[in-house]
This record gives C-alpha cells, structure tokens and sequence, in this order.
C-alpha cells in the first residue's frame, strides 16, 4: 500500500492531522509518522505540519532530515503553518532564521504590521481568496473560511508561487502553489469540510505529478 | 477585517456520555459525543468545548477516551476542560485530539500553571475560564464549579491570566447562567475592552438577540452556549444567518 508520511519532528500534535489525510484519502493510503530520511525515502507524499517557533524547527529538520530539501523538490509535499513558513527564504522570527529559500519571500512579524486593535495571534476563521484556478481548488468557493493560528505571516514575491492571500489588517500570502509542492498557513485539518475537501484534492493532484 | 465572530456550543460529558438534554430528532444516540460534534460541525459550529463533569475520580479518564475520538472524527478546533489540574493533564488532552484546553480552579490555586503550558506549548492552547459572581463593590471570582467564593477580582483576575501567557479567557456570569436573561454584557465589555486576547462570553442566552448582544455590546470575540442549541430552540445556522444579517463578520 502506498503511503503519505507525515513529518514528525516533535513540534506539533500529529493526531488530527493523521486522521485528516486518513478520511479524505479513503484509506486508499496508509497514513505514516516519518521520523527519519529512510521513512521519507519509502513515501509517495510528504507532509510537513508544524506548530512552535521557526528557529527549533528548522534545527529539528536539518538533524533529523538532512536530506528533507531534496525530498520536497522531488515528491509531493503539502507544508501546514511552520511547514508552509520554513519554505521561504527567512523568516523574522527568533531574530532572524535562514529558511529552506525555496520559495522566494519571507516571513513577517504580524504585530509589527497590522492596527493595534487587531489580536496577535491571528486565531480563528478567516476568509482565503483563492488567485489561481488548480485542481487544489476544486469544489471550494473562490473565497471560504479557514482556520488560522499564527502570529507571523509570509509574503511571497512572485505572484506566480501565491495560490491564495487572506487579510487581517493587511493581505498576506495564505498558501503557494510551485510544481509538486502545495503549503498553507491555515490549518485544513481544523478547517471542517472545505480543509478535507482541499486535502482530497491535494492527493488527487498528486497521482496526477509524476 | 479581523477574523470571524465564533460560535461554540458546549457540551457537558459525564463519565464520557453528553448529559443535559439534547433532542435532536434526526440523532439515535443524543448521549454519544461523536454523533452530536459531527452535528454541531455540519451546522457550522466554529469550535466545540467539551466540560467534564465526571464527579467520581474513577471516570476522569473516559473523558481522553471522549477527545480522542471525536477528534477522529471531526474537522474543528476542539476544547476540553473540566477537572485539569496539573500540566501533564494539559499535554494529555492535547495527545488526545485536543487543540486547547481550558483550566479553571487549577489557574487559581497555581497560577503558574499558566505560564508552564504557554512557555512548553503556545499560548494559543491555553483558555482560563473565569466564573463570577457580582457583589456589591466588584465581580468576584469563583472556583470549584461555582462553589467557592475567592477574593479574587474579575478584571484583575484577567488581566493577570493574559500577563502570564493565557490564550482567550472564558467568562462565565453565574449571575445570569441557566437563567436565559442574555449574557452580563457590562462586565464582559470591560474585560474585552481591558484585554488583547479574545474573550469568550458564557452564561445566560436565551435567544440570538442575546448573542448579537454579547458581541456588539459586550465585544466579545465567541459566544459560547449550550441550551439554546441543545433544546433545538435554534440550529448553529440559524444563529449564524441572524448574526450575518446585523452586519456581523460570521463564518
């Protein structure tokens, strides 16, 4: 049975994540914890969730996965809110860390940008407008609800990479789109039938690579 | 534009069966919490808070059994309290399924409590419920489900739980709680007005009005209720389409 690993890297509770993959693949996959580059080796997706701080995280990766860059170039990867984040160039958290650049842009401090009488964390329902037409996209309204925790947001520079934006005082990237790789800052498996829905999609897009 | 207004039914679990009466035509088993969350979920509740009100120490641990598999089940954020008493009863929930845990009694007794799951996990997990009770000079609060009177005053109380790292506050006015009257929204507007993080209002609502009130009147961030939704007075859409036709940013 083919399997979707799903990067453990002790930063972030798996649990609903795992069940989420599990419902919307149809258990057409075996849904597995990765934890070193053999577990990534043997997976016909990669999955990168992520809570925490930038900094620990990608400390974390480079140990446990020093070869995680060359497998998100080459196998299909969906990256969730740090795992969406590190894929850019730097990210202004913990004073400045280097990221894995493959997404030019970078990632900003929330509280620095928006009026103050916005709350940071940026937590709850927020709407993703949709800016490219992908299979990714398929059966989700143009603009839908998502769900957000996060306290500081990317900015891709080329258009090209944006797949959506969201906006809390101001417009920031909410997911990218380049070749084999899909990440967003919301969280689809807290994202009720829409983040299922983008899951679903995100597997049927993948058989499709290749 | 800030995030949507949320809407959190709350569903009372004793020994790991949902008490309280829920009458739903269309659910055969109105005591089994997997079927009422995934309900509440295709109703569009934006969050489900479970409370355990398991007396007997000996049934504390269904309520893991509860989380879990819910979880399983259903796509939202889930929050859980009732009975959480030290950290490793917070990273338990959180193992289990859980996205926040909500702490009480524990908070008072150990305030430190709340720093020690903000500094390990994030602040975004970490809910403190505040129970409380008007006397004449200040709005006390309360521990113990109620029945413990502490000298601890309401806006103090969450001003200090936000300093040391809360996430959202859940204040409940036992004053008006059960009592349908609508939600104590001067209290609640001092508190939301006084904080950064979100305030969840709880205790009194009988109708949508009182929900529309709490929110514009009492600013708070989510409302969280149980009768209204439990009877079948209303569904989660009605509230959401009579939130969305006064203007409110809504899901």
């Amino acid at each position: 049975m083919k399997n979707i690993a799903v990067i453990d890297y002790g930063m972030s509770n798996l649990h609903s994540v795992i069940k989420s993959f599990q419902k919307a693949s149809n258990k057409k996959y075996k849904v597995c914890v990765a934890t070193t580059n053999e577990d990534l080796k043997k997976a016909s997706m990669i999955v990168l969730p992520g809570q925490g701080a930038a900094k620990s995280c990608m400390q974390k990766l480079t140990n446990s996965f020093p070869r995680l860059h060359e497998h998100i170039l080459n196998k299909p990867f969906f990256g969730i809110c740090l795992g969406f984040q590190i894929l850019f160039e730097k990210s202004y958290e913990d004073n400045g860390v280097d990221c894995l650049s493959i997404i030019k842009g970078s990632v900003n401090d929330f509280s620095k940008q928006i009026s103050q009488d916005l709350k940071v964390p940026h937590m709850g329902w927020n709407n993703v407008e949709q800016k490219k037409d992908h299979i990714i996209w398929s059966d989700i309204p143009r603009t839908s609800f998502f769900y957000f925790v996060h306290s500081y947001y990317a900015s891709a520079e080329s258009k090209e990479d944006i797949s959506s934006t969201t906006t809390y005082d101001i417009d920031f990237t909410s997911s990218v789109i380049k070749d084999n790789i899909f990440a967003c800052q919301f969280h689809p498996e807290k994202s009720s039938k829409y983040g299922l829905q983008l899951i679903s999609n995100f597997i049927t897009w993948s058989e499709s690579l290749k | 534009m800030s995030v949507a207004k949320r809407i959190i039914p709350c569903l009372d679990v004793d020994k790991g069966r949902v008490v309280k009466g829920i009458n739903f035509v269309d659910i055969v088993d109105a005591g089994d919490p997997v079927e009422i969350a995934k309900k509440y979920d295709k109703e569009g509740a934006d969050e489900i808070t479970f409370l355990d009100i398991t007396a007997s120490h000996e049934g504390r641990d269904n309520i893991l059994g509860v989380v879990e598999q819910v979880a399983n089940e259903v796509f939202i954020p889930l929050t859980v309290g009732g009975g959480v008493k030290s950290f490793s009863d917070v990273r338990d929930l959180l193992s289990a399924g859980a996205d926040k845990v909500t702490i009480n009694t524990a908070a008072v007794a150990n305030p430190d409590l709340i720093n020690e799951v903000t500094d390990k996990i994030g602040r975004q997990c970490i809910v403190v419920a505040v129970d409380i009770k008007k006397s004449k000079e200040q709005y006390n609060v309360f521990t113990h489900g109620g029945r413990n009177k502490t000298q601890l005053d309401a806006v103090n109380w969450c001003l200090e739980c936000q300093a040391r790292g809360a996430g959202e506050i859940l204040l409940t006015s036992m004053d008006r709680d059960g009592t349908k009257e609508g939600f104590d929204n001067e209290i609640l507007c001092e508190i939301s007005n006084k904080l950064s993080i979100p305030v969840i209002a709880s205790g009194g609502a009988g109708s949508l009005q009182h929900l529309y009130d709490a929110i514009s009147l009492g600013k708070a961030d989510a409302v969280l209720a149980a009768s209204i939704f439990h009877f079948g007075e209303y569904s989660i859409s009605q509230a959401k389409d009579f939130l969305r036709d006064k203007g409110v940013f809504v899901r």
